[in-house]
């Protein structure tokens, strides 16, 4: 596909590789690989930590009963679990992401905006802490779910909100800085022939998610003052005692939260269009129809964030509008499909563990999309909806779907950050278990959603037990089987591995490919010509 | 620094891109009226409107059809009273003009003020409901200990949708006292 004419490594000069150390290398640094390494090790530190939230949760809903944790502390991890994930481990892994791969597939020396990208990471750590700290107030921390509606957040919350609301303005700010950078990087900084239409997926996947992200991060700061001046300065924006309308809540908030969820995906189809085609050792089928079918989904997201809300008590004109624009989203999403399984027919596949990873993704993600159109049936969402089905539906699409493909991603591209191979064996130990796991785990959600189970109790009725009590088991199982995965990145991060070439992946193509491995500290400073 | 040809000035498109973000942070305030509006015209919230109707003088009774109105009545958070309807439901033609009592007591010591907001379910029903006199057009003074007999009146536009044969009417009842003081309440209303 393209060629590196004028290798980067003899344009270097000395002094070029040379960087500061210490903490100052890092807390200073404009280096978009350093970057990179710092959103993806934030982002992992998060998933642990959510991941302990939700084994808390887990841990209470093992039986029926009450027995570990109080009702308010488990709301509060409920809500906890879903803001980190979201706000801490998924999209800043995309960011890492990006930070050290779009450059290198584009050509470019680095992101657009260096210091900017220094200020977007370095403030997330600091909302989170603001976020954690939270839970030490009197009164406990945010209580009120992710999606924290009013009026559970405004009248009902305790003082934590404003800390809580507060957290979220600065991770906004951060996902907004990150998309701005990654828009100009792409439309600036591409090698000469980088076309648009010769982008990888990946970079095209990002610059659309950046766009989302440029459009609903603000409208989500919208509402999160709401709920503040709502709270604390005596506006009813969400209080029907004032005029507002609690309702209207849901509509900011989902207006927002759509376009979210697939700002958690996006990305995800860009990195399973690089793998797929790599150990099928075929050129990804469709390309354009990638590019259209990212960009419609993208569209259509801002279409459908009623069907969050079927049981509001909407018109029967706005429910059918919104049924039918959701169940049209699965359209684009299912040329993907079709496209990624085209690709591998009769490919030459084998099965490293990012391939292993990635079909594990085609598989399961279909599965979250068909619960997904269930319960885009408005009179089945009657009685779907706010149940352990709603809970299986997302966690198929995000865990087995967006943590998977981030997972992916990491063992296709540790060699070429680490400099070496990541320990293969205990890599599929990892992929087997979380497979088998995280089955385990949410596949009987299904069932006792179906059943009538609600979601966001800390207890359940007798007949649930026997089912809760296997997820909490699959639950556990995929918890600790990501110490596996923690332990195969500190190995290679270690450098504990066979050398890595500066391609180790033999269908790989791209020209992250074309510099050695690990990638040298400045790359790409004279641009690659592409073809 | 890079080699690279731009091909647009970075500056430009952070502009662009910085003012994106500030259209959609107030394109998210600026859906607040803008939903306040559509649910006016749509009846996608079922508000009813606060001021009164006028009653058609020539209008068709449409005997053909029986429509059952619900009501239902709640107390605002921690609001001091019992609030109920006289009937619980009544039954009635398109083009009927009906009366319904609703009865408050307020059960404190103190004059409170006390403000009724009405809603319909399904919400489309309320673009045909229209109320020539209610008492949630305007605050309502309590007397301490005050018992009060809160007359409705309204009728249904005979272009009601003949998909609507039975809608609730709901009104809560918040005290709002706190904001418009109690000074309000003077004299007792069956003066
Ligand atoms: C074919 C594609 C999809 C369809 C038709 C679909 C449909 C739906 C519907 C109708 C609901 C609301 C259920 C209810 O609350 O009653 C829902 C919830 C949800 N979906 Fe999807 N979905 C799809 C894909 C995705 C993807 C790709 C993601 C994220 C990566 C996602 C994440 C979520 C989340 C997080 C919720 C629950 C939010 C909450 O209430 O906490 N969905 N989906
Ligand atoms: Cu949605």
């Amino acid at each position: 596909m393209s060629t590196v004419v004028a290798d980067s490594h003899d344009a270097h000069d000395e002094h070029h590789d040379h960087k500061p150390t210490g903490i100052k290398r890092w807390l200073f640094t404009t280096n978009h690989k350093d970057i990179g390494t710092l959103y993806l090790w934030f982002s992992f530190a998060m998933f642990l930590l959510g991941g302990s939230m939700a084994l808390v949760i887990r841990m209470e809903l093992f039986q029926p009963g009450m027995q570990v944790v109080d009702p308010h502390f488990f709301n509060q991890m409920t809500t906890m679990h879903g803001v980190i994930m979201v706000f801490g481990a998924v999209m800043p892994a995309f960011t890492g992401l990006a930070n050290w791969m779009i450059p290198l597939m584009i050509g470019a020396p680095d992101m657009a905006l260096p210091r900017m990208n220094n200020w977007s990471f370095w403030i997330l750590p600091f909302a989170f802490l603001i976020l954690l700290s939270s839970m030490f107030m009197p009164g406990g921390g945010p209580a009120f779910g992710w999606t924290f509606y009013a009026p559970l957040s405004t009248t009902y919350s305790t003082d934590s909100t404003a800390l809580f609301v507060f957290a979220m303005h600065i991770m906004g700010m951060s996902s907004i800085m990150g998309a701005i950078n990654v828009i100009v990087t792409i439309m600036n900084m591409r090698a000469p022939g980088m076309t648009y239409m010769k982008m990888p997926l990946f970079v095209w996947t990002w610059f659309i998610t950046a766009f989302l992200l440029i459009a609903v991060m603000p409208v989500l700061a919208g509402v999160v003052t709401m709920v503040l001046t709502d709270k604390y300065f005596g506006t009813s924006f969400f209080d029907a005692a004032g005029g507002g309308d609690p309702v209207l809540f849901q509509h900011l908030f989902w207006f927002f939260g759509h376009p979210e969820v697939y700002i958690m995906i996006l990305p995800s189809f860009g990195i399973i269009s690089a793998i797929i085609p790599a150990f099928a050792r075929k050129p990804l089928f469709g390309y354009a129809s990638m590019v259209y079918a990212t960009a419609s989904i993208a569209g259509l997201s801002f279409l459908v964030w009623a069907h969050h809300m079927f049981t509001t008590g909407m018109p029967t004109f706005a429910s059918l509008f919104f049924m039918y624009m959701t169940m049209l989203i699965a359209v684009p999403t299912g040329v993907k499909v079709f496209n990624w399984v085209t690709t591998m027919w009769k490919g030459a596949m084998t099965f490293e563990t990012p391939m292993l990873f990635a079909l594990a993704f085609v598989v399961l993600f279909t599965i979250g999309g068909l619960s997904g159109i269930m319960l885009a049936i408005t009179p089945v969402d009657y009685q779907y909806h706010d149940t352990y089905f709603v809970v299986a539906h997302f966690h198929y699409v995000l865990v087995s779907g967006a943590v998977f493909s981030i997972m992916a991603a990491a063992y296709y591209w540790l060699p070429k950050w680490s400099g070496v191979m990541y320990d293969e064996f205990l890599a599929k130990l990892h992929f087997w278990c979380s497979l088998v796991s995280v089955n385990i785990l949410f596949f009987p959600m299904h069932f006792v959603g179906l059943a009538g189970m609600p979601r966001r109790y800390p207890d359940y009725a007798l007949q649930f037990a026997d089912i809760n009590a296997i997820v909490s088991v699959g639950g556990f199982l995929f918890g600790f089987s990501q110490l596996i995965f923690l332990w195969v990145v500190i190995k290679a991060a270690r450098k504990q591995g066979v050398p890595a070439p500066a391609k180790p992946w033999e269908g790989a193509e791209g020209l992250e490919w074309e510099v050695p491995s690990p990638a040298p500290y400045h790359t790409f400073d004279t641009p690659p010509k592409v073809s | 620094m890079s080699k690279q040809q731009p091909k647009a000035d970075n500056s430009s498109i952070i502009t662009k891109l910085l003012a994106s973000v500030v259209i959609m942070f107030a394109f998210g305030f600026a859906l607040v009226p803008l939903y306040e509006k559509f649910c006016e015209m749509t009846g996608f919230n079922g508000r009813t409107s606060n001021t009164a109707a006028t009653a058609d003088g020539n209008m068709q009774v449409d005997e053909s059809r029986i429509i059952t109105v619900e009501f239902a009545t709640r107390t605002g958070r921690g609001a001091p009273w019992e609030f109920k309807p006289e009937v619980r439901s009544i039954r009635m033609h398109p083009g009927e003009i009906k009366v319904v009592n609703f009865i408050v007591e307020n059960r404190t010591g103190q004059n409170r003020v006390a403000q009724a907001l009405p809603s319909v379910s399904p919400g489309e029903a309320s673009l045909y409901l229209n109320k020539t006199e209610c008492f949630c057009f305007e605050q309502q003074p309590l007397a301490a200990g005050e018992t009060a007999i809160m007359p409705m009146q309204f009728y249904l536009d005979p272009d009601l949708p003949d998909s609507i044969r039975r809608f609730t009417l709901s009104y809560v009842m918040y005290d709002i006292t706190d904001q418009v003081g109690s000074g309000a309440v003077t004299a007792s209303r069956s003066e």
